[in-house]
C-alpha cells in the first residue's frame, strides 16, 4: 500500500518533466529521423516519401563534401592543439595548488571558455585583420609578409582552429585539473623515493594513468568541434561579406538547406549524418573505456 | 618501559649544503613554472582584454602600432554610436530574459527529476532514466529543425518564449542532481520523515531541496551561461531586429559593410565586461558544475 502510494506521487512528480521532454527532445529528435527519409520543400504541400534518396544525393553534393571536410578538420585540429596543452598547463597548476596564483591561472585560462561566442570571436577577428590587425603587424615587424588570414581557404581555417581551441582549452585543463587531484598521492612519493623526476612521474605516471580522462575530453572536444557554427559565421564571411561562406561548416549547410533553400528533409539528413559522427566517436570512447577495464 | 634508543647522527656540512641546493633548486624551477602560466594566462587574456581597449579608442590610435592597452585619449563616442544605431540594450535584454527562464526551468525540472530518479527506484523509472540519459549525447543541432517548426506551430518565433522551448531541459542537469541525491541524501533521514507522517511533497521542499542548494547552485550558474552564450537556436528563432539575443544581434550586426572595428568592439565590450565580473563572482560555483561534467563514470 505504501509503496503504492509512493510510486504514484513519483509518477506524478515526473509526468510534467517528462513531457516537457517529450516535447522539446524526443519529438524533434524522432523527426529529424523520420524527415530524412521525405523529401518536403516548405513551400509544397505534399511530403513524399523518398527513403534513402537525400542521402545517396548527399554523396555527391559538393557543398555538403566541403563542408564535411572543414568540419573534420576543424574538429581534430581543435583537438590535437588543444589536448597536449591542456595535460601541461593542468599539470603545472596541479603543481602550483598551493600557490596565491592558482586561482588567478585557473580562472584566467577559463574565461574565454564562458564569454560570449561572438564578441570573443570578435577580438580575433580584429587581431587576424589583414589591414588593421597586430597579427599582420607583428609578422611584418619580423620581416615576414604579412598574410590575408582570413581570406585565404587554408589560413582561414586555421583561423578558426585557434579561435576554437582558444575556447575549448579551459574546459580541458579544468576537468585535467580534476583528474590530477583523484590520482593517488602514494604512488608519486614512491616513485620519488625511487629517484623518479618531477617530469618523468609525469611522463610514466600521470599520462598513463588520466587515459580515461583523456578519452573523455578528446570525444567532447571533438563533438563541440563537429558542432561549430557562430566562430565560423564571425570569422569567415567571404569576399562579399556573406557570413560563415569562406569556410564551410556542417551546422551552416544544413541551416542554409533548410531556411534559404527550403528543403528541410534534406537538411534532416544531414542532422542524422552530425548525429551518426557524435554517436560514432561516443561509442569508440566507451569500448575504449571497456578494454581498458579488461586489463 | 624501554624507549627504543634513536640514534641522531649530526648532518655533515656538505649535506647541509646539499639540502640548501634542492631546496634551491625547487625554488627556482617553480619559479620557472610560475613565470610560464603567468605568460599562458595573459596570452589567454590579452585577446580580451585588447577588445575592451579598443573600445575605448579613436579611430587613429586604432592603427598605431604597437596596439596600446591603456587608450591614450580614451573615448567613449564609439558607445554612444553603438548605442544610437542598435538596440543593443534591448538585445541585453532580450538574452538576460531568455538566460534567467532558461535557468528557472532547467534548475525546476532537474531538481525533481533527479530527486525522483535518484530515491525512488521502480523500474519504469530506471527505464526513463535512461531515455533522459540516450538524448544527452544527441547535440542541439541535430534536431533544432523541427524544433523550429513545433515553435512556429505554437506561433512563439521572434520572443523569448520561442527561444526558451530550446532551453526548458537539460539531461545533464538531470543526471548531476541524481547523483547529489545518491551521494548526499540518507535514505534514513526521508525514512524518518515519513514515519512522522510527513507528505512526499512536504519532505522534497522541506528536506531535499536545502541540502541540494549547492548542486542546484552549480547547476544554475551553468545553464544561464549555457543561454547567455547560445547562438545556433536563437539565430534561427529570432529574425526581427527586436527580438534578437546580444549574441545573435551582435553577429548580425558584424556583417554590415558600414561598421568600423571600434563600434563592434565597444558592442563587445558591453556585453563582455558584465558577463565576465559575474562569472569571476560565481567561479567556485562554476568550476563544480564544469568539474562534475568530468565524472561521468
Amino acid at each position: 500500500m505504501l509503496k503504492r502510494k509512493r510510486w504514484i506521487f513519483a509518477i506524478l512528480a515526473i509526468l510534467p518533466t517528462l513531457a516537457l521532454f517529450a516535447y522539446v527532445r524526443l519529438y524533434p529528435i524522432a523527426d529529424t529521423l523520420r524527415l530524412s527519409l521525405f523529401k518536403w520543400d516548405i513551400l509544397s504541400k505534399n511530403k513524399p516519401f523518398v527513403g534513402l534518396a537525400n542521402f545517396r544525393e548527399l554523396t555527391g553534393d559538393h557543398l555538403f563534401i566541403d563542408a564535411l571536410v572543414n568540419t573534420t578538420i576543424i574538429a581534430f585540429g581543435v583537438l590535437i592543439l588543444t589536448i597536449p596543452m591542456a595535460l601541461i598547463i593542468a599539470a603545472l597548476i596541479f603543481h602550483r595548488t598551493r600557490s596565491r596564483m592558482a586561482g588567478f591561472y585557473e580562472t584566467a585560462v577559463f574565461i574565454p571558455h564562458v564569454v560570449s561566442l561572438v564578441p570573443a570571436a570578435m577580438a580575433w577577428k580584429w587581431i587576424f585583420d589583414a589591414r588593421l590587425g597586430p597579427l599582420n603587424a607583428l609578422l611584418t615587424f619580423f620581416g615576414i609578409p604579412a598574410q590575408s588570414w582570413l581570406f585565404d581557404p587554408v589560413l582561414s581555417v586555421i583561423c578558426i582552429i585557434i579561435l576554437c581551441s582558444w575556447q575549448a582549452l579551459g574546459y580541458a585543463v579544468l576537468i585535467y585539473i580534476v583528474g590530477f587531484k583523484n590520482l593517488p598521492v602514494s604512488l608519486y612519493e614512491a616513485a620519488k623515493l625511487d629517484g623518479a623526476s618531477g617530469p618523468q612521474s609525469f611522463w610514466y605516471l600521470s599520462i598513463p594513468m588520466l587515459k580515461p580522462i583523456t578519452l573523455y575530453v578528446s570525444v567532447v572536444t571533438l563533438v563541440s568541434g563537429f558542432n561549430v557554427y557562430a566562430q565560423a559565421f564571425v570569422l569567415a564571411s567571404d569576399a562579399q561579406g556573406a557570413p560563415g561562406r569562406q569556410v564551410r561548416v556542417l551546422v551552416l549547410d544544413m541551416l542554409e538547406n533548410s531556411f534559404r533553400n527550403y528543403r528541410v528533409g534534406y537538411a534532416a539528413s544531414e542532422a542524422v549524418v552530425l548525429l551518426v559522427i557524435v554517436l560514432g566517436l561516443t561509442l569508440i570512447q566507451f569500448s575504449m573505456l571497456r578494454e581498458r577495464g579488461k586489463v | 618501559m624501554t624507549v627504543n634508543p634513536v640514534t641522531y647522527i649530526e648532518p655533515t656540512t656538505e649535506e647541509l649544503a646539499e639540502g640548501v641546493r634542492l631546496r634551491r633548486k625547487k625554488r627556482m624551477t617553480n619559479f620557472a613554472i610560475d613565470v610560464f602560466l603567468i605568460i599562458v594566462s595573459i596570452l589567454m587574456l590579452l585577446p580580451l582584454v585588447f577588445l575592451v581597449a579598443n573600445a575605448f579608442k579613436t579611430p587613429a590610435e586604432m592603427l598605431s602600432w604597437p596596439p596600446t592597452i591603456i587608450p591614450r585619449d580614451p573615448t567613449i563616442a564609439n558607445f554612444s554610436a553603438v548605442l544610437g544605431e542598435t538596440p543593443l540594450l534591448r538585445w541585453i535584454g532580450n538574452s538576460i530574459a531568455f538566460a534567467v527562464m532558461s535557468t528557472i526551468a532547467i534548475v525546476a525540472t532537474s531538481a525533481i527529476a533527479g530527486y525522483i530518479f535518484g530515491k525512488f527506484r521502480f523500474r519504469t523509472l530506471n527505464i526513463l532514466f535512461a531515455l533522459f540519459l540516450a538524448t544527452a549525447i544527441v547535440p542541439f543541432e541535430v534536431y533544432m529543425i523541427p524544433l523550429y517548426f513545433q515553435a512556429k506551430s505554437l506561433g512563439i518565433l521572434n520572443s523569448v518564449w520561442g527561444l526558451l522551448l530550446g532551453y526548458l531541459v537539460m539531461s545533464f542537469g538531470i543526471f548531476l542532481i541524481r547523483q547529489n541525491v545518491i551521494h548526499s541524501i540518507p535514505d534514513e533521514l526521508l525514512e524518518a520523515a515519513r514515519i512522522d507522517g510527513a507528505g512526499e511533497f512536504w519532505i522534497f521542499l522541506h528536506i531535499v531541496l536545502p541540502l541540494l542548494r549547492g548542486a542546484l547552485g552549480a547547476l544554475a550558474v551553468l545553464a544561464f551561461f549555457q543561454a547567455w552564450t547560445a547562438f545556433a537556436w536563437p539565430m534561427i528563432v529570432t529574425t526581427t531586429r527586436t527580438s534578437y539575443t546580444i549574441e545573435v544581434g551582435l553577429a548580425l550586426f558584424q556583417t554590415g559593410f558600414t561598421v568600423d572595428l571600434g563600434r563592434l568592439s565597444a558592442a563587445s565590450a558591453t556585453v563582455l565586461i558584465p558577463s565576465i565580473l559575474l562569472f569571476v563572482v560565481l567561479r567556485r560555483n562554476f568550476v563544480q558544475g564544469v568539474a562534475s561534467t568530468g565524472l561521468k563514470e
